[in-house]
């Protein structure tokens, strides 16, 4: 028998392209005869449009210019609110907001032509933090400035607190975080016989398909959208691209001639989504060995101007906010609010990050009041098979907590490194104090509840005469590695080599909806659905004696294709938050070994060990790929990326002073891959592109409090933040004394 | 005013003050050369220029005159990957590759100096390439396994 793909470090489809620069991103494509497009912005953040004045000096002849008003169809971004323009039309409600577009047939002077437009504001009172949103000090969106309250409830969460022999109530805090994908967003549109055809930077076609529609008036056939190689993503161009996809093409229907779009550095920081920044509080009860009875948690999120993603954002949070831990009585909520900032959106990880963040760092917090190892806490609570959780799932399979969380402890060598610790920083000698810092989280994968259910997904296989396979999906690859990885499914569910296995571009021309590429479920749902179609596949070949010319027969190709179906017995109810969360969990663990200097209070890390349940690594070099690049985004998370808000704008919109790690900031991090298979994924596969961004920003905080002694319940961990609690702690030690 | 491009001599007769970047991608249709920031900070326009790896977005061209430019198209032969590339493909230095073209270019510098052989020498020789996909690991397995000369 054949020794299979699925497994091994099969190489990457696109690699070669890659690597030699022929690989054609959105702004390598020379469309012929096309024009520049550029966005003219809101110069503040609240306020009705009352005149836009265009400098009589420049050749606007040249140019071409559309409005609200040109859009054929309905003015909304189609996503879950519909309520974000694609032009601003009368009002503007954040700083940075679309006005209106400008394309020229050379693209310096059309970035030349946006220092000739001035936009006059009447300004109305903004609402710039979440406090402000929740007291509803300006309703600046719906009745209420909320895009969605969530709670979770089970057992009584306040009779157990009342009775709680301890109790610990704590507040974090979390920021904005940029994307910082090195590829800019970018677009392009033409119209084909009546068929607007966009092409862009983009993880989820079928996306901008969607929204395109009633924009432009048109049925589903006369929209095409087709995905170029994408320079990174990261969430940032899950809902993005709708936009830019949608300006384009409006320029493109104005001009009648293709346009393309492509942000600049700046432009794309100032303008696009970020990270949701969170406020979480903890009350948690606990007896006095440390076994949790009741956990109350409450979370606001700042959702930004418009909706955007922000209730399935949040709807991830609150499902992670009890972490990988078993509580009888629990009480959740969670607030997604409206201020006048540039709306915030998908990030890998998508809400848990944030309520992860707390939850475990809540530990070090409770373990300082029990006087208990925090590790030996998170042990006793940790979720195990037969668990269960806040929304009354029962986990059964492949659930991992203790073991990747006993796998860390061991590989960071744990008490002994505390133990050197403990002798360095006694020395006032050394320079530095070191620390060691740990979380433990768990992923759900796939979409959130009925998620799946409502997308009805469709992946499959074609095979053509020559018996040449193709892996036809919407999903994209944009670095994670699903070119291999889906091929390489494919390819052992036929038991056919690697190489035989191509994957067609997507295209919504030419490949069925697999869904978006996001929410860590292309591997375990998109690579599912094309397993049971590489099987129909393999038996249809056998009906014809293995022959693929006799299987085609008069065709060219024949097509299989699997539509999504929920797994039996799994079942969510979306109005009380009861059910099956997520049909599965990744679960990480996580050490950080790292230094603080005495004098100037930078941090150095030493070593960053983690282990990451993935149930089966179908391309263990693209699996510790992603540990290894989301552990070093969630590393820059913690200690370096700071948005700089002022007025709602974003004061630091460069890689000059939005600081991003580099080789030389960050240790080799150390992957430990524990493959628990999970039955319900292709030869047992869960997700993995989104937990390793879960995990190092409690870790960090915690080396922090291990090495300083200071408890700082916020990120990022910067010298300047982390010198500023000294002094405060300082000050406050001598008025006491 | 004339230079050498992928030793190729080519000329260029417009400003003298457009990017080197944009003339590789637009004059001389060599779009492999990536602009990620405009600024010198990210390093996917990063060229070698003389041998030294320079930021392209950050030359005015007509600075040029007489020079010798490498960019990434000229490491692969007649569809054969060098074995930089062949080591990134392998050890899986490129994920989304967008950093990949200058991550190559500023390695390529360091393995003709003869740079170290060492992680940290090769972190130093890539620290003004920013990726955001790899965690840089990677990246420098990759360098490491060309230098040392094996697959």
């Amino acid at each position: 028998m054949r020794k299979g793909t699925v497994g091994a470090n099969a190489l990457r489809k696109e690699g070669p392209d890659k690597l030699t620069g022929a690989a054609r991103y959105i702004d390598d494509y020379d469309i012929p005869g096309a024009l520049f497009g550029v966005t003219v912005r809101s110069p503040g953040p609240r306020g009705r449009i009352k005149d836009v004045r265009f400098d009589l000096a420049f050749p606007w002849d040249q140019c071409v210019i559309a409005t609200a008003k040109d859009i054929p169809g309905k003015n909304a971004v189609h996503l879950l609110g519909d309520d974000q323009p694609l032009l601003a039309d009368g009002v503007v409600n954040h700083a940075l907001e679309p006005i209106l577009l400008i394309a020229h047939a050379d693209r310096a002077t059309a970035w030349r032509a946006l220092e000739h437009v001035h936009v006059d504001l009447e300004p109305l009172e903004p609402v710039l933090t979440m406090e402000d949103s929740l007291s509803q000090k300006q309703v600046v969106w719906g009745l209420d400035n909320v895009f969605k309250d969530i709670t979770i409830v089970k057992g009584d969460a306040q009779a157990a607190l009342a009775e709680a022999p301890v109790v610990v109530e704590g507040e974090y805090r979390v920021p904005h975080q940029e994307q910082a994908y090195i590829e800019n967003q970018g677009m392009a549109a033409w119209f084909e016989d009546g068929t607007l055809v966009v092409m862009g930077s983009l993880q989820c076609p079928y996306y901008v398909h969607k929204a395109l529609q009633p924009l432009f008036a048109l049925p589903p056939e006369k929209v095409r959208v087709i995905h170029a190689v994408t320079g990174g993503g990261f969430g940032g161009k899950e809902e993005y691209p709708n936009m830019i996809g949608g300006h384009a093409a409006l320029l493109a229907l104005k001009a009648k001639k293709p346009v393309k779009m492509v942000y600049d550095r700046t432009e794309d920081m100032l303008a696009t989504t970020k990270r949701h920044p969170a406020v979480v509080r903890h009350r948690t009860g606990l007896t006095k060995d440390g076994k949790l009875l009741a956990q109350e948690v409450d979370i606001v999120m700042d959702g930004g101007a418009y909706m955007t993603l922000s209730p399935v954002v949040l709807s991830r949070g609150i499902l992670h906010a009890s972490g990988p831990y078993e509580c009888p009585n629990v009480s959740f909520r969670a607030r997604a609010v409206a201020t006048n900032t540039p709306p915030n959106g998908a990030f890998r990880g998508f809400g848990a990050p944030q309520t992860l963040f707390a939850v475990e760092l809540h530990w070090e917090k409770i373990a300082a009041v029990l006087k208990k190892d925090s590790i030996a806490l998170r042990r006793l609570n940790a979720l195990r098979p037969g668990s269960t959780m806040a929304t009354g799932q029962v986990l059964k399979d492949s659930v991992s907590a203790v073991q990747v969380l006993d796998t860390v402890v061991k590989k960071s060598a744990w008490a002994k490194t505390r133990q050197a610790h403990a002798r360095w920083n006694k020395d006032p000698k050394k320079p530095t104090w070191r620390g060691l810092g740990l979380s433990l989280v768990h992923h759900g994968g796939g979409f959130t509840g009925n998620g799946e259910v409502y997308l009805k997904s469709r992946a499959g296989v074609s095979i053509d005469r020559k018996g040449s396979v193709k892996v036809l999906a919407g999903s994209t690859e944009m670095g994670q590695g699903a070119s291999s990885t889906l091929a390489q499914i494919v390819a052992d569910a036929l038991g056919l080599p690697y190489d035989s296995v191509s994957v067609e571009r997507p295209d919504t021309a030419n490949v069925p909806d697999s869904g978006p590429t996001v929410a860590s479920r292309t591997t375990m749902v998109v690579g599912g659905l094309l397993k049971r179609a590489a099987e129909d596949l393999k038996l249809a070949l056998a009906k014809h004696g293995g022959s693929a010319k006799r299987l085609c027969g008069d065709a060219l190709e024949r097509r299989f294709l699997a539509e999504y179906e929920r797994a039996p017995g799994m079942s969510f109810d979306d109005k009380t938050y009861k059910g099956d969360a997520y049909a599965t969990y990744g679960y990480g663990a996580l050490a950080v070994e790292l230094e603080v200097d005495k004098a100037t209070w930078e941090t150095r890390l030493l070593r960053v060990v983690t282990a990451q349940d993935v149930g089966k690594a179908v391309n263990p070099r693209v699996v510790e790929g992603q540990i290894v690049g989301g552990t070093v985004q969630g590393l820059g998370w913690a200690l370096l990326e700071q948005c700089v808000y002022k007025a709602g704008v974003m004061q630091n919109p460069r890689l000059t002073d939005y600081v991003i790690p580099t080789a030389l900031d960050v240790p080799d991090v150390e992957a430990l891959i524990v493959e628990n298979p999970f039955p319900g994924g292709p030869f047992g596969a869960k997700g993995v592109g989104e937990m390793p961004m879960d995990l190092p920003g409690p870790a960090v905080a915690a080396a922090v409090l291990a090495a300083t002694g200071l408890f700082l319940p916020f990120l990022p961990l910067t010298p300047e933040r982390i010198q500023a609690a000294a002094d405060a702690a300082q000050a406050e030690k001598e008025l006491v004394s | 005013m004339k230079l050498t491009v992928n030793g190729k001599k080519r000329s260029y007769a417009g400003l003298p003050f457009k990017r080197l970047l944009d003339v590789l991608r637009e004059d001389f249709g060599l779009t492999g050369t990536k602009e990620g920031c405009g600024e010198g900070e990210c390093g996917a326009c990063t060229v070698l220029v003389d041998g030294e790896p320079v930021n392209s977005c950050l030359v005015p061209v007509g600075q040029m005159e007489g020079a010798q430019v490498e960019t990434v198209e000229s490491l692969a032969s007649a569809k054969k990957l060098s074995r930089l590339q062949s080591a990134f493909l392998e050890k899986g230095g490129a994920q989304c590759g967008i950093c990949t073209p200058g991550m190559l270019m500023a390695a390529e510098a360091h393995r003709r100096a003869g740079g170290k052989k060492t992680r940290q020498a090769v972190c130093t020789a890539v620290s003004g390439n920013l990726c955001r996909c790899t965690g840089y690991k990677h990246i420098v397995d990759s360098v490491m396994a060309a230098l040392k000369g094996r697959k």
